[in-house]
């Protein structure tokens, strides 16, 4: 294989020359001995022996050329050129690699992200043919909604079972949060309920054990568990005999039965899914099994598309059979309009190689943006470096006209510039890529909160290596290229003469650099402005009033579902508790509340103001359940009417207090005191009637970013079926860490089987606002390295003007010219590039704020005041740099300037 | 550089060097001129300077192979031997030199 010997040759150039030189010494020894052997003397035999070699170096290079691959040798050549060129101006080097790899791994590792959550397929057999059945949108349901994503109701799901024509099979699962502790502080381990079919549908075989089979997901369930691998490794030490093992589940002891792949984390990306049980042990497991009730919608159904179906043909084929499937599973409870409008849902098929994901619904557009924006700040990079480039280029003209005269081609100059370039992409890239792994982990944990850890699958695949090497190569161009044709492109005889014999430069050839300072400039004024854009909706949504005072509030979750305390006993259990947390001391005071605020949980219902029905009056309002002392404690303002108290019991009127927002939507223009309103209620019963003893002011129910919604609150101590698990808000004035522990005891003193577990209530804000605080940081950060690397730019082009015009300032100088007419000189120059920038930058903003509207709150994506705040920050940044050399050319002596030549 | 009269024998010195290392291989780059120069009776010169260029061109294609030997004279020379590829090659070569021959004889011959 000539081309491999050619190839190889080219790395070990030293033995070949010595190759060479051995063989030409022989030839030269024998011929010169001839020579002599005929009668010439030593020293004539020797000459005449080189005289009819020929060149003795042509002759050995054009030997040598033989042997290697020219193109190759070539190449290295002239990396080695490039890196000895590299070598010789180490700070060039080292800001031109830092911001290339600041670039690059802030590019790649946001891909890295996007790749996970989006582009990545399931972990599965043929993962394209998975389709998700939806109903479209939008759908007329209500009930439990009791899990993420949860769509479909059990009989639904044995319908779709019982007949699925477009599929070759069908799955169901349920994702669920299963405590593994026994009582006390919980432990939880992500998992789901999955049909028998789930594994064999996705082809997910096990690596030790077996999966499920329909078998085990039948009427007398008896149940096993299918653990993951990271599971098996991180809770049971990898143990060999880990088939057969007990887990406990929500209290309830299930037999390890198999392991799946490494792989596979399950079917909902960002989480990984550690524990699979049949869809039967929710029977077993749940204190109210979701089976039976036809209005708890806890199931999602995937379906494996046969060959030939696709997914518009599914869709039809739903579409006919939904009017069934919605008749045979009609919620008994329903009254007869809502009836009506359930049985005109249909159903259609998405695309599902992705995997389910809720990861991907709040965070796709936000990584979509953050990537645009690493991508202008690599911009912003690469104009830094073209310009640094161009600079260096212009430096070396006189060289490089030297060697265009001497015959060297365009080309081969062109891809010795390029050469250096590719090194320093290289080098960028390299380190890039070793900071990407380090951001995406960062990443990851700025959105992963104390709830909710976040699993994704960040490692290096052929698009993550294909997006590096892309952006390598595209950066290499961008800034080495137009360096490269600029440099050499000058005729040799006119460079040559141009060496600073001139007194200015020619404008033409340097208004490419300053065009490319104004691009610089105008992109880090989009990036500044977005980044206040989105610090200033991170600031606002943390000082926004939420209608309560978080600080010094700790919240309390109780889990009964351990505990034998009978269904009766709980609304006493409960108050007993709210007293003796009270009585804990460094407790201000106590209070019990079913869901707490922003905590994601919601409860909604239609209203029917002062004795209206509520089933059909289209208003909602949101509830929550607090006993007497939950305004009070949470610093919420009471402000007309009466707070609940402890005569609100269940033989009272049952008593409501609203806030201002229920309050204008429900009574507008009169007092609601002493009016009443009722709520919806089962098919066939009464709507309860609540008469309003209280208003409080507006609070956040969900989220912080809602708008005040009308809220109703209903006194604990009236609850006819008081749950399983409830929460207490405390007031807190001493040190957290004693109240937990004192908390803990009091609990225990009742049942050591209720768990408990406590959070501070600010946490749970600052938690609920991991996507602002994202984008906050990250633009943030990203906008002020983009303003430093266009500043940097501005410096190098301005200190680059100063030196070539420093003989003109000494002619002017000379001439009467003052020291603040140069500096005014200089400024004026470096003012016009920033003010060309800011006015590109001012158009491109205004359009791009737009992108970025739905991520904002309380600032308008065209704010006005953040686009002059950005521009004025800029500008002083900007200013200040482009001084520094000002003043140097202000303050050179004219005459060392005129005698520079 | 003054042309040698034997510039003409560029195109067959591959010819020659192969015909040469079939009979009497392996040799070295000066044992092959000297071969050349007695068998073609001092008619045949090859010129130093396109000898070894020709060699290693030779070897990379395959058709020559070469050994770093000690000789008689205990010097180290890099000796070539034909390899399969090679003789191949010098067949196709034969052909092609018989067929020029004979056919420039023949145009010679015209009247």
């Amino acid at each position: 294989m000539p081309w491999f010997t050619r190839w190889r040759n080219v790395f070990r150039s030293e033995e070949l020359d010595r190759e060479l030189r051995d063989e030409l010494a022989h030839h030269l020894a024998e011929s010169s001995e001839r020579l002599e052997a005929q009668g010439m003397s030593h020293e004539d035999a020797v000459c005449a022996a080189r005289r009819r070699l020929g060149n003795y170096s042509i002759q050995k290079e054009s030997t040598r050329d033989m042997n290697v691959a020219a193109w190759l040798d070539q190449t290295r050549a002239d990396l080695m050129y490039g890196l000895r060129q590299l070598r010789l101006s180490p700070g060039f080097t080292a800001v031109a690699v830092l911001s290339l790899a600041l670039g690059i791994g802030a590019n790649t590792a946001i891909f890295q992200l996007v790749n996970a959550i989006r582009l990545k397929k399931l972990p599965v057999k043929d993962p394209h043919e998975l389709v998700i059945l939806k109903y479209v949108q939008p759908s007329h349901r209500s009930g439990w909604g009791s899990s993420r994503s949860g769509e479909f109701t059990y009989s639904q799901w044995q319908q779709i079972q019982a007949q699925h024509e477009p599929f070759s099979g069908v799955l169901a699962f349920s994702a669920n949060r299963f405590n593994l502790s026994r009582g006390g502080e919980p432990r939880f381990a992500e998992g789901m309920y999955v049909s028998g079919d789930f594994f064999r549908v996705l082809g997910v075989s096990p690596i030790a054990g077996r999966t499920f089979m329909a078998q085990d997901d039948s009427a007398s369930c008896n149940a096993g568990a299918v653990i993951s691998y990271a599971f098996w490794q991180r809770e049971l030490g990898g143990d060999p005999q880990v088939l057969g093992r007990k887990l406990s589940l929500d209290g309830y002891s299930v037999p390890i039965i198999g392991v799946t792949p490494p792989a596979f984390f399950g079917v909902e990306v960002g989480v990984r899914d550690d524990v699979a049980v049949p869809l039967c042990a929710d029977r077993l497991i749940s204190e109210r099994s979701r089976i039976p009730l036809d209005y708890a919608w806890w199931l999602s159904v995937m379906g494996r598309l046969k060959p030939g179906w696709t997914l518009a043909q599914a869709t039809a084929y739903l579409r006919t059979t939904s009017p069934q499937i919605m008749r045979a599973t009609l919620p008994s409870e329903y009254n007869p309009g809502f009836a009506k409008l359930f049985l005109t849902n249909t159903l259609e098929a998405q695309a599902a190689q992705g995997g389910v994901s809720d990861l991907r619904r709040r965070y796709e557009q936000p990584l979509y943006l953050l990537l645009g924006i690493s991508g202008l700040v690599l911009l912003i990079a690469c104009a830094n470096l073209a310009n640094l480039l161009l600079a260096r280029a212009t430096a070396r003209e006189a060289e490089i006209a030297v060697r265009l005269a001497m015959g060297a081609s365009r080309g081969r100059v062109v891809r010795q510039f390029l050469a250096e370039s590719l090194l320093l992409a290289l080098f960028g890239t390299v380190s890039g890529g070793v900071l990407a792994f380090a951001l995406s982990r960062s990443l990851i944990l700025l959105i992963t909160s104390s709830e909710n850890s976040i699993y994704l699958d960040t490692g290096m695949d052929w698009r993550v290596l294909g997006f590096a090497v892309g952006l390598a190569i595209l950066t290499c161009l961008l800034f080495g290229l137009l360096p490269a044709l600029r440099g050499t492109r000058l005729s040799p005889a006119c460079a040559m003469r141009s060496t600073s014999r001139s007194v200015t430069t020619g404008r033409e050839r340097f208004s490419l650099r300053r065009a490319l300072v104004a691009t610089q400039v105008a992109f880090s004024l989009v990036l500044l402005f977005g980044a206040l854009l989105f610090v200033r909706t991170f600031c606002n949504l943390l000082k926004s009033d939420p209608g309560f005072r978080s600080e010094g509030v700790l919240t309390a979750g109780i889990d009964l579902e351990k505990a034998p305390i009978p269904k009766e006993r709980r609304r006493g259990l409960y108050r007993e508790l709210t007293e003796k947390f009270s009585a804990i001391p460094g407790v201000v005071s106590a209070a019990q509340i079913d869901a707490t605020p922003i905590s994601g949980s919601s409860w909604d219902e239609n209203v029917g103001p002062d004795g209206a029905p509520a089933a059909t009056s289209h208003k909602r309002a949101w509830f929550n359940r607090v006993s007497p002392g939950y305004f009070h404690t949470m610093q919420t303002r009471l402000i007309a009417g009466r707070d609940f108290n402890d005569r609100d019991t269940l033989s009272s009127t049952r008593v409501a207090i609203i806030n201002e927002q229920f309050a204008t939507k429900f009574f507008p223009g009169i007092n609601p005191l002493g009016h009443s309103f009722r709520i919806e209620a089962q098919a066939g019963k009464p709507e309860p009637l609540f008469q309003i003893v209280g208003v409080v002011q507006n609070t956040k129910y969900e989220d912080l970013r809602e708008d005040f919604r009308p809220l109703g609150f209903f006194a604990a101590g009236q609850n006819e079926d008081p749950g399983d698990g409830t929460n207490f808000v405390l007031r807190i004035a001493g040190s957290p860490a004693s109240i937990m522990r004192t908390a803990k005891n009091a609990v225990a003193e009742v049942a050591p089987s209720i768990g408990i577990q406590f959070r501070p209530l600010s946490a749970q804000l600052t938690e609920s606002l991991l996507r602002e605080r994202l984008m906050a940081i990250l633009s943030g950060a990203l906008g002020l390295l983009a303003m430093l690397l266009a500043t940097l730019g501005l410096y190098g082009v301005i200190s680059y003007m100063v030196a070539r015009r420093r003989k003109e300032i000494g002619i002017r100088m000379a001439l009467g010219a003052d020291r603040s007419g140069v500096i005014r000189l200089v400024l004026k120059e470096a003012a016009l590039l920033l003010f060309a920038g800011i006015i590109a930058g001012t158009v491109i903003s205004l359009w791009a704020g737009k992108l970025a509207a739905t991520l904002l709150y309380g600032v308008k994506p065209r704010d006005t005041v953040s686009l002059i705040g950005a521009s004025l920050l800029l500008a002083c940044i900007a200013l200040i740099a482009s001084f520094i050399p000002a003043r140097y050319a202000a303050t050179g002596d004219p005459m060392s300037a005129l005698r520079i030549e | 550089m003054p042309k040698s009269p034997n510039d003409k024998l560029q195109g067959t010195l591959t010819l020659l060097i192969l015909r040469m290392l079939k009979s009497r291989g392996p040799l070295h780059g000066y044992g092959l001129l000297e071969l050349i120069h007695a068998v073609s009776n001092e008619l045949l010169q090859v010129e130093e300077g396109s000898l070894y260029p020709a060699l290693h061109r030779m070897e990379q294609d395959g058709w020559i192979s070469a050994k770093w030997e000690i000789t008689d004279k205990g010097r180290k020379a890099k000796m070539y031997s034909i390899t399969a590829r090679g003789e191949k090659q010098l067949a196709a070569e034969c052909e092609k030199w018989t067929q020029l021959t004979r056919g420039v004889a023949r145009v010679l011959r015209y009247s």
